[in-house]
């Protein structure tokens, strides 16, 4: 697969951003793609905005939309904590079992190739939340080896349905990753007789960490924002915990603030991995 | 090993590669004596970089025979690790390991490749980088080098294989003008110490300078060769001297 594209000609940048029509330039490509503190502070208005319309719809003697979203954060930020517990192990489970799955990919053994190219495509292509669903029906509610029995909680049945299109994504950035380093190194690394193997885990690999970082801290974040559709199936993180304070609370003006309240946790999680794999982007960025 | 250093030291017999339709050699034969250098030189596309990488067993042949110490090259069961500690090859693009410093480029195969002693390989890559005139290099990324000095990098590591015969291929092709002397000073260095070097050139100059022997290959066959002298003052074929009266 890899030798495919052999060549002598050293490989051509992106053309400078001088074409009058046909695209975007690249500044205004990057301008359009990046996560500025704007966002943040058109999200925050929204929120303040979102309280402020609640306020004004809120009966005589009941407390206020502020107090009330305080007085329910504790519970919330429990239910956060699980979701960046689920995101950080589905990620790491992910990221372990696709790495494996991306270097299958580029195996010379065809089988292997073929199955980890399939198993790569099935994972990447389902919805989440149907993968989500099929764990959390298909795995048991405990593991039974020898004597000991390993429960198997909900939240964990979720986290492993949530690292399976993780897996697949990290299983296409290591191919994608291998596949870009030039030809030319494979071929002086055979040349001074390291193996294969050799090849791979001492001159190719290294490269590959640096390309596939940025992409990687991205996924991870699409992850991380995708963790409440455990909700669904019933694992207690803040969604749930969102929808059960606005059930015992039982005032329809709450409903707005509060979503967005929730949203805005996310946010703030979310911004400072978007704004550093902008900033890793650049610094890896061709020149 | 039955070869000794009286029979040729790389003896190529009418080889035949194709890359699917394409027949990249038809039949090139030709011997190299151990501290002989040779210079091929022809028109793109004639076949020069692939009779290099086939010499090497980087590209798998056909048809034909390659004899390396009287070692055949594509044998299925040849040790190619021992075949590639006697060929060293320079690439044009460098194809150095853009992670590594230049001192690590140029240790990494002996260590990890032959094994051998850490103190000895730094201080014989020291010594390597001090002959391709790079002191003070040794830390450098070879992003941080100009071509001219990471192709010099690069001729060190295939160096410290140790290799009896050296491939070049088109090694000045990418560079400046101006850089383009440093490594073939490097290169005609190396050819005073006696190392066979099999040269894949457009540097007509140095090519009539530093060959014994100069072969002229057009659509995958060799068409004219000769010493130096002989060659560029009268060649026979007219493609060859219509080659050479567009090159000089």
């Amino acid at each position: 697969m890899i030798r495919q594209s052999r060549t002598d000609l050293p490989v051509l940048g992106p053309l400078p951003p001088v074409l009058s029509y046909g695209g975007l330039s690249s500044a205004a490509r990057r301008e359009g793609l990046q996560l500025r503190p704007i966002h943040g502070a058109v999200l925050f208005l929204g929120l303040v905005l979102a309280c402020g319309v609640a306020e004004a719809q809120t009966e005589p003697g009941q407390p206020g939309i502020v107090a009330t979203i305080l007085k329910w954060t504790p519970l919330l930020a429990s239910g956060f904590a699980l979701n960046i517990a689920i995101s950080f192990i589905a990620m790491a489970i992910g990221t372990a079992a696709g790495f494996l799955l991306g270097i299958g990919q580029i195996s010379l053994v065809k089988p292997l190739r073929k199955s980890a190219w399939f198993v790569t495509q099935f994972f990447r292509n389902s919805p989440w939340l149907v993968l989500l669903f099929y764990c959390m029906l298909l795995l048991p509610f405990e593991i039974v080896v020898g004597r000991t029995v390993i429960p198997l909680p909900d939240w964990i049945k979720a986290t492993i349905g949530l690292a399976l299109p993780v897996m697949a994504n990290v299983s296409e950035l290591v191919r994608g990753a291998i596949q870009s380093i030039p030809y030319g190194q494979w071929e002086s690394a055979e040349s001074l007789a390291f193996t294969r193997r050799q090849t791979l885990w001492m001159i190719i690999l290294p490269q590959c960490i640096r390309r596939m970082t940025p992409p990687w801290m991205n996924l991870y974040a699409i992850l991380t924002v995708a963790t409440p559709l455990a909700s669904i199936v019933g694992v207690n993180e803040a969604m749930t915990l969102t929808q059960d304070a606005l059930a015992a609370e039982g005032r329809n003006e709450l409903l707005v603030p509060m979503y967005f309240y929730l949203l805005a946790w996310f946010f703030i999680y979310c911004y400072p991995i978007a704004r550093a794999t902008q900033a890793l982007e650049r610094r890896t960025a061709v020149k | 090993m039955s070869w000794t250093p009286k029979e040729p030291i790389v003896s190529v017999r009418d080889v035949h590669k194709r890359f699917g339709a394409v027949e990249v050699l038809k039949g090139v034969s030709f011997d190299v004596m151990k501290g002989e250098v040779i210079c091929i030189i022809g028109p793109s596309g004639s076949g020069k970089s692939t009779l290099l990488r086939c010499i090497n067993a980087l590209v798998p042949i056909e048809q034909g025979s390659i004899l390396v110490e009287g070692q055949e090259v594509h044998d299925p069961a040849l040790d190619k690790l021992a075949l590639r500690r006697k060929v060293g090859m320079v690439f044009q693009q460098y194809n150095l390991f853009p992670h590594k410093t230049a001192l690590q480029n140029v240790m990494m195969a002996p260590l990890h490749v032959l094994k051998q002693d850490k103190a000895e390989v730094e201080a014989r890559a020291r010594r390597l980088i001090k002959k391709v005139r790079l002191e003070g290099k040794e830390d450098a990324y070879p992003g941080e080098l100009s071509g001219g000095q990471q192709q010099r990098v690069a001729i060190a590591r295939s160096l410290a294989m140790s290799p009896d015969v050296m491939l070049f291929d088109e090694v000045t092709a990418a560079l400046d003008p101006e850089t383009v002397k440093e490594v073939l000073v490097t290169i005609r260095e190396l050819a005073a110490e006696g190392m066979t070097c099999l040269l894949v050139t457009h540097e007509m100059g140095f090519a009539r300078e530093l060959a014994d022997h100069i072969y002229f290959t057009d659509r995958g066959v060799i068409v004219e060769h000769g010493p130096p002298a002989e060659f560029f003052a009268n060649a026979k074929d007219p493609r060859t001297r219509q080659f050479l009266s567009q090159i000089l």
